[in-house]
């Protein structure tokens, strides 16, 4: 394959993470409302074009993840044109070319984009039956539309692309805007195939890894041993000599990259110069208990939530659950492919977000953002804020330092595991008070967290060049910090709760993880109500369903109790439930898993897990359960034995080794069941299951063991 | 310091101009151009990397180019037909959809191709353990397991090989 055309293919795979958008109602599909994006970018050609080939192009400000958003968007506007899946194509995020749709996150891309294609596409269906009718001069309900082709009476009959011209329509999307009703959906709510899986399967470029140009230069970074630590000693001549191959040393105060022409060139003279420099020790790390040092540290207090009064005397419950710091570890170490030429700027990168970091590079260059184009290409799975963007801006300085030239910048498995951002380490105190009938009367709750995004959302002090390039480490911007209470609030039917969560800023680096605060905030709260049951005398499963009014979560959890009523349960395993709606307002997921252990809890095995979930109306149902089993997975590996560690110099968690995953022989049988309701928003699901399938997986040792363990991973010791 | 090394890939003799303690994968993706093996660590303990060498699944990363000699080299892209048609292991992977973002499939698919190869009709035991030198971070190892499984059979002991004998 060529590189144009992988540059093309690059933007244009495939489905499933997340489904949102406004209501509408079966029989009248005229949609009130725009969706965000289309309110933001509202004409038709900044979505789609109409291609001479016969396809249809279509632009999303979102990439492609992993989480088959490709194929969805596709679906969507393949539906509301009458387009064969064969005839679109998409373009991924790219400043140049693309809606900036803002980050690629939150399980939002569905609610987002893929909704402002289909109604940018009703729309430019619409327009384009006009114009044949108008063209024709014949009624707009005696036209056809179907595979890019219009017909109309006496056997008429005209291509998109001649019915234009060579013209885009430009028009904006108005209100009110018909849509396909859903009775005559033909991809919509199918398992359409993911096209991209075809591509991998036979070896064609698919990442930014896979990126080729020619005179292409690789480089790699020698970084410090410890956060904050300083180049102390660095002698470029030595190094020049010592070391064969190297085209160019680049520093700047603490940042020193090589650039060489050949790709292992590179990767030898990374270790070499490593033993030739010598640094500063840097900000020391804590040792001993990581959960007793973060509850040390000063924090700031933000009241969440209170309702209701705490006045009852009933006894309160307790109990206090804690979380580690998990990484994201991506498969694929980040990687940037960078190029300065002729006062322009062009990098491509796996980034989650190619508009905001390109406004954070024109502040950390002091470039002005029309010099600088960010392609987005897929990278490995990020499931957060990874060294994605950190690896662009690594690349950006190289290639300004190296005009002329593609630079790719790849970093070893060490870089990704030792500098990528963490999920935060969380502690969960929770107390609550039963009232008659053994329902919850009252409920208090306390977090402390650091923040759960440090995104680099136009503050350079957010990535790891700039910090290196500064005399001095800066404290990074601690963004959005509502993010370490989603799902703080109990999706029960409560009267007085009260919720108030601190703040401290942790020793490591830390942003954006799958699901945020939820995963944790679940995980107390579902093991929460499992205590609680006990003590209510009451099992899980009614419990749950005491405290709920809310239709679609009790049609979960009932599948699900349904899903595994006749599954036995040997001596020494058990069975544990979790439910969650996802931020309180996207996809219901109800999870249970088999474990199987002993009494100490020193040995663990998830047999095998099931989910149900309602996303509202499914675009793709395979999509959705390839991203609730994936879910279930790795929530079970990070549940089970995940957690960095570090000792007073830096991270020690830096290969698989010293982090261990779930490989093959520990991954769990899954088992997930949509329901579908085709008449609601799409809601988003990518991260729904995280937070359910950890306290399902906590719950059923306690079953298994009689030991309830609060305090994650759940095999303490493991983890290297 | 570069050598003129013989290298049998994918059923085709190949002269590459290289350094011989470079690894084989560096080799692979940057002299021959092919994108199936990845870089995942350069420790051989993730499998983004694997080839079958003389048949058997194997990481790239680690591999001095010099020590590969006469072995016969597989990736990925040596499994399909020259017509196009995939392998079976590849068909099954894309009828059970067995990825997320893809990154581990190489070493994923390589490793049930010599799986299948030594044990054509495997329990899931078998798979597990055949598999586990490849890691995955998206979660999909039950969609891969279904996937070996529709390999697996797909086909009769014997067809489970690849095209370059």
């Amino acid at each position: 394959m060529h590189r144009r055309q992988f540059l093309r293919a690059a933007g244009c795979v495939t489905i499933g993470f997340t489904m949102g958008g406004p209501v509408f109602s079966y029989g009248s599909p005229v949609q009130q409302q725009l969706p965000g994006s289309l309110r933001n970018h509202p004409r038709i050609n900044a979505w789609l074009e109409i291609l001479d080939t016969g396809q249809v192009r279509i632009f999303t400000g979102k990439l492609e993840l992993g989480q088959g958003i490709r194929t969805a968007i596709a679906q969507v506007a393949a539906e509301e044109l009458d387009l064969d899946m064969q005839q679109v194509e998409v373009v991924l995020a790219d400043t140049s070319r693309t809606p900036n749709e803002g980050y690629t996150s939150g399980s939002a891309s569905v609610e987002n984009s893929a909704m402002s294609v289909r109604y940018a596409s009703a729309y430019a269906r619409r327009k384009l039956l006009e114009l044949a009718a108008e063209k024709w001069n014949v009624p707009i309900d005696q036209l056809h539309m179907n595979n890019g082709i219009i017909t109309g009476p006496g056997n008429r009959s005209i291509s998109f692309a001649d019915l234009l011209q060579g013209r885009q329509l430009s028009d904006e999307v108005k209100l009110p805007v018909t849509l396909k009703s859903k009775e005559q959906y033909r991809w919509v709510g199918k398992p359409v195939l993911r096209d991209d899986i075809g591509r991998m399967v036979r070896g064609e470029p698919v990442y930014v890894q896979d990126l080729r140009f020619p005179g292409m230069v690789h480089a790699r970074m020698v970084r410090p041993p410890a956060y904050g630590a300083q180049l102390r000693t660095f002698n470029e001549q030595e190094a020049l000599k010592k070391i064969p191959g190297i085209l160019k040393i680049v520093r700047k105060e603490n940042f020193l990259g090589i650039i060489t022409a050949n790709e292992y060139e590179a990767v030898k003279a990374q270790r070499a110069l490593q033993s030739l420099v010598t640094w500063t020790e840097g900000t020391p790390l804590p040792e001993g208990n990581v959960t007793q040092y973060i509850k040390s540290l000063p924090a700031s207090t933000e009241k969440v939530l209170q309702k209701g009064s705490m006045d009852g005397t009933a006894p309160w419950i307790t109990a206090t659950y804690s979380k580690p710091y998990i990484m994201h570890a991506s498969m694929g170490p980040s990687c940037a492919v960078a190029i300065y030429d002729k006062d322009q700027l062009h990098i491509w990168s796996h980034t989650q977000g190619v508009f905001p970091l390109r406004r954070t590079l024109s502040r950390m260059l002091n470039m002005p953002e029309e010099k600088i184009q960010i392609t987005g290409v897929p990278g490995s799975g990020c499931y957060g804020h990874n060294g994605a963007d950190d690896a662009a801006a690594d690349a950006a300085v190289l290639a300004l330092e190296y005009p002329g030239k593609h630079v790719r910048l790849q970093w070893s498995r060490e870089e990704e595991h030792g500098w990528e951002p963490y999920g935060s380490a969380m502690i969960m105190e929770l107390a609550a008070q039963l009232g008659p009938g053994g329902k919850i009367s009252a409920w208090k709750y306390n977090l402390w967290s650091d923040t759960h995004s440090t995104r680099p959302a136009g503050a350079p002090q957010n990535l790891l060049a700039y910090q290196y390039m500064q005399q001095t480490p800066q404290q990074p911007e601690r963004g959005f910090t509502a993010g370490a209470y989603r799902n703080a609030e109990p999706y029960y039917d409560i009267d007085n709760v009260t919720i108030q969560a601190h703040f401290f800023n942790g020793p490591v680096r830390v942003s954006a993880l799958r699901g945020l605060g939820a995963y944790a905030n679940i995980f107390a709260i579902e093991s929460f109500m499992d205590e609680l049951a006990a003590k209510a005398g009451t099992d899980p499963f009614t419990f749950r369903l005491m405290h709920l009014t809310d239709e679609r979560a009790r049609a979960v959890l009932e599948k699900l109790r349904d899903m595994i009523k006749d599954v036995p349960t040997a001596p020494g395993t058990g069975i544990g439930i979790g439910f969650s709606c996802y931020k309180n307002a996207a996809s219901y997921c109800a999870v249970a898993a088999l474990v199987k252990t002993n009494k100490a809890v020193t040995d663990l095995t998830v047999q095998k897990m099931w989910a149900v979930i309602d996303a509202g109306e499914t675009i793709n149902p395979d999509g959705l359960k390839n991203q609730t089993e994936g879910g279930m997975i790795q929530s079970a590996s990070w549940t089970v034995q995940e957690q960095v560690r570090f000792n007073k110099q830096h991270i020690t968690s830096v290969n698989w080794n010293s982090y261990p995953i779930f490989r093959f022989p520990q991954a769990p049988e899954t088992e997930v069941a949509v329901i579908d309701r085709p008449n609601e928003s799409v809601l988003g699901a990518g991260e729904a299951a995280q937070g359910p399938a950890a306290a399902a997986i906590a719950n059923a040792v306690y079953k298994a063991s009689g030991k309830r363990i609060r305090d994650l991973p759940l095999l303490r010791g493991q983890g290297g | 310091m570069n050598n003129a090394l013989q290298l049998l890939v994918n059923g085709k003799m190949h002269t590459v101009q290289s350094a011989p303690d470079t690894p084989l994968l560096y080799v692979l993706r940057n002299e021959l151009q092919l994108n199936g093996p990845k870089y995942g660590c350069g420790l051989q303990q993730c499998g983004a990397c694997m080839v079958l060498l003389n048949g058997k699944a194997q990481p790239s990363c680690m591999l001095p180019v010099a020590a590969v000699n006469d072995q016969e080299v597989v990736t990925l892209e040596g499994l399909a037909k020259d017509t196009g048609t995939l392998h079976p292991v590849q068909a099954a992977f894309v009828e059970a959809q067995a990825a997320q973002c893809g990154y581990c499939l190489n070493g994923m698919v390589m490793s049930a191709v010599a799986l299948l190869a030594a044990h054509p009709h495997p329990d899931d035991e078998t798979i597990r353990n055949g598999m586990q030198q490849a890691l995955c971070r998206c979660g999909s190892y039950s969609r891969i397991m279904k996937a070996v499984k529709i390999a697996a059979a797909a086909k009769p002991a014997n067809a489970i090989k690849t095209d370059h004998p």
